[in-house]
């Protein structure tokens, strides 16, 4: 074999391992994807959304796990966007070239990386084990801690598109630094921070981690924050892991549920993300 | 419009005591001040949390763990005798399991990785590579529990059925590696975890991969061409030595989140808390799944310190990691500040 024919021979090799490595990812993705569907719509009935979490091997719903999970992703995210959405401003538009805007942004980085049920583990060392009982409200703030990282990041970035000419003529016109930022740049970049909340959303709504020593679970209908909250990735869990085929049914119908909420934030969050690029 | 008001418009972008003074006169630009002072402070101190959320995590982690810190000490981390009812723990069964399940997974997902961001940056046509991208991404989408259901219930009888006798045939029988795949074919395992935790990392390691690929400067990529390389030639010769170090940040990262990962892994990796042999075959434990299945049941006291103790330093793991995944991706992106 002469040594172009080698050379040509070895690119070919590589290149059909690249097309069949892309295959290989698609194929986990298709085979998920398809059971998830399967055993998912399988499972799923009117009486979800309309009875309780049953017994172990009796019949029912996903009715309080549902509602759990929706009060714990709602209180997540209004307890972490604001906050979130200030400390980008502050990396963004005052702390690009300071240490303290240096050190932040390495560490909110890390953060955002970071093992979620470590987070879990914090808020039940500082919250839960000080108030002696798990609760809704400690998964709420454990969620929180998730969401802030995600939406500081986006905000960051976010801000970093807008023009600084933008910035300027708003200046020229004598607004102080505040009123820019919340009327000129924050308004400008919107769409690209309700992209980051969008994500951060669909992070918080499938983790289960962080909630196992939280909020834990609760098998009846209760929306007390100070008391266990049953939610939907716990409920799964316990459910998945058990021998009782009823329950098995309704913890696929959860993940089905899980999935389409999360995949189609994800989904909407790109075509959003598109636009602001597209500008 | 007067002109001290112009003089103190001005003042708010450049001088200081032009703007102090006319503030004095106009109380609007005081009021601009005002806001400003307040709204800088109130951003600052939101970022400051972020650190302070960061030494509160270590901080009351070790706090917590402290009584076990302070039973075991360094021989909390050589040990491996996990025995609640006699009060006696040791890290070492459940940080095997975390490091042999990350490290599988790093071993299967760092060519698939590689193949892909190969195909999405020089194969593929240009109307596939956002699609295929997103496609890709939306793995990393899904929930760790959806990996972690699928895997259990859907893929490990399969693993278990067909996969691993035929691993167990082909690998199991080479000299040294062999004992790595042999005894009984029960689907879940060690083996089960790190392939699916190989899985859920490829999209994250793909995407930090990609990215620094499409940093290559095309004038390098071309000349290569126009030397005649092949695509082979150029992507192994040129842009991964000139991505080496963005390359290496984006594995870290993905090690980071397999490290980490907490529902996946507790679902298929079988929960021993014994080691039984070295073979990837047998059921283990992961420090997250030791977290996940005993932390709510445990007593307070020395059995829920030791487990914190598990957290913190599966933390300061991951931690070590990811900084140094940012730190490489950093220095190539100042390179390439300094180079344009």
């Amino acid at each position: 074999m002469n040594l172009r024919t080698r050379r040509k021979a070895v690119n070919f090799l590589a290149l059909s391992l690249s097309l069949a490595a892309m295959a290989f990812g698609l194929f986990w993705l298709a085979w998920i994807l398809w059971m998830v569907l399967d055993l998912g719509l399988g499972a799923l009935s009117m009486s979800l959304f309309t009875e309780m979490t049953p017994p172990p091997g009796g019949a029912g719903g996903l009715k309080n796990a549902i509602a759990g999970s929706l009060i714990l992703v709602g209180l997540a995210m209004a307890i972490a966007t604001p906050v979130a959405i200030l400390a980008g401003i502050y990396l963004a538009e005052y702390g690009q070239r300071t240490m303290l805007g240096k050190v932040t942004r390495f560490i909110n980085d890390i953060l955002l990386s970071a093992p979620s049920i470590v987070i879990g583990l914090f808020v039940y060392a500082i919250y839960v084990a000080n108030v002696g009982k798990f609760s809704g409200m400690s998964g709420a703030i454990a969620l929180a801690l998730l969401v802030i990282p995600v939406v500081v990041r986006t905000t960051e970035d976010m801000l970093g598109l807008v023009p600084n000419t933008l910035r300027e003529a708003a200046y020229a016109l004598g607004a102080p630094k505040w009123k820019v930022i919340m009327l000129v740049t924050l308004r400008s970049a919107k769409t690209g921070v309700v992209t980051g909340i969008l994500l951060a959303l669909a992070r918080i709504s499938g983790e289960t981690a962080p909630l196992l020593f939280t909020a834990l679970s609760n098998q009846f209908w209760s929306v007390d924050l100070s008391e266990p909250m049953a939610n939907l990735p716990v409920t799964i869990f316990k459910f998945a892991m058990s021998p009782f085929q009823d329950w098995q049914q309704l913890a696929w119908a959860g993940v089905f549920l899980i999935t389409l909420g999360v995949l189609s934030l994800n989904i909407i969050a790109r075509v959003m993300f598109r636009k602001v690029e597209q500008r | 419009m007067n002109q001290t008001q112009e003089a103190g418009k001005l003042g708010v972008l450049t001088a200081e005591p032009a703007a102090k003074a006319a503030s004095l006169i106009n109380p609007s630009l005081a009021r601009g001040r005002f806001g400003d002072a307040l709204f800088f402070n109130l951003t600052r101190a939101f970022a400051v949390l972020t650190l302070v959320l960061l030494l509160g995590i270590v901080v009351s982690l070790t706090w917590s763990a402290w009584p076990s810190i302070q039973t075991f000490g360094f021989g909390f981390l050589t040990s491996s005798e996990w025995n609640p009812p006699a009060e006696r723990f040791g890290a070492l069964v459940p940080m095997y399991g975390t490091l042999v399940t990350s490290l599988i997974a790093l071993v299967i997902a760092l060519p698939i990785s590689f193949g892909i961001a190969l195909f999405l940056t020089e194969l593929a046509p240009a109307w596939l590579r956002r699609p295929l991208g997103i496609a890709i991404e939306l793995l990393a989408g899904i929930p760790s529990i959806v990996y972690g259901i699928w895997g259990l219930l859907v893929f490990a009888p399969v693993f278990g059925q067909y996969i691993q006798p035929w691993i167990g045939k082909t690998l199991g029988q080479l000299p040294v590696i062999g004992a790595l795949f042999s005894g009984p074919a029960m689907g879940i395992g060690i083996l089960a975890a790190g392939i699916i935790l190989a899985i859920m990392i490829i999209p994250f390691i793909t995407s930090v991969m990609r990215d620094v690929f499409e940093l290559t400067p095309p004038m390098l990529k071309e000349s290569a061409y126009g030397l005649g390389g092949t695509t082979w030639e150029v992507v192994w010769n040129v842009v991964l030595p000139y991505t080496r170090v963005g390359v290496i940040g984006g594995v870290m990262l993905g090690l980071g989140r397999a490290l980490g990962e907490t529902m996946a892994v507790t679902f298929v990796i079988g929960n021993a808390s014994l080691l039984s042999g070295f073979s990837l075959f047998m059921p283990g434990n992961s420090i997250t799944s030791a977290l996940a299945n005993e932390f709510a049941e445990a007593t307070p006291g020395l059995y829920t310190a030791a487990l914190v103790e598990l957290g913190l330093i599966l933390f300061v793991i991951t931690f070590i990691v990811l900084s140094l995944s940012k730190l490489l991706l950093m220095s190539l992106q100042r390179g390439e500040g300094a180079k344009s």
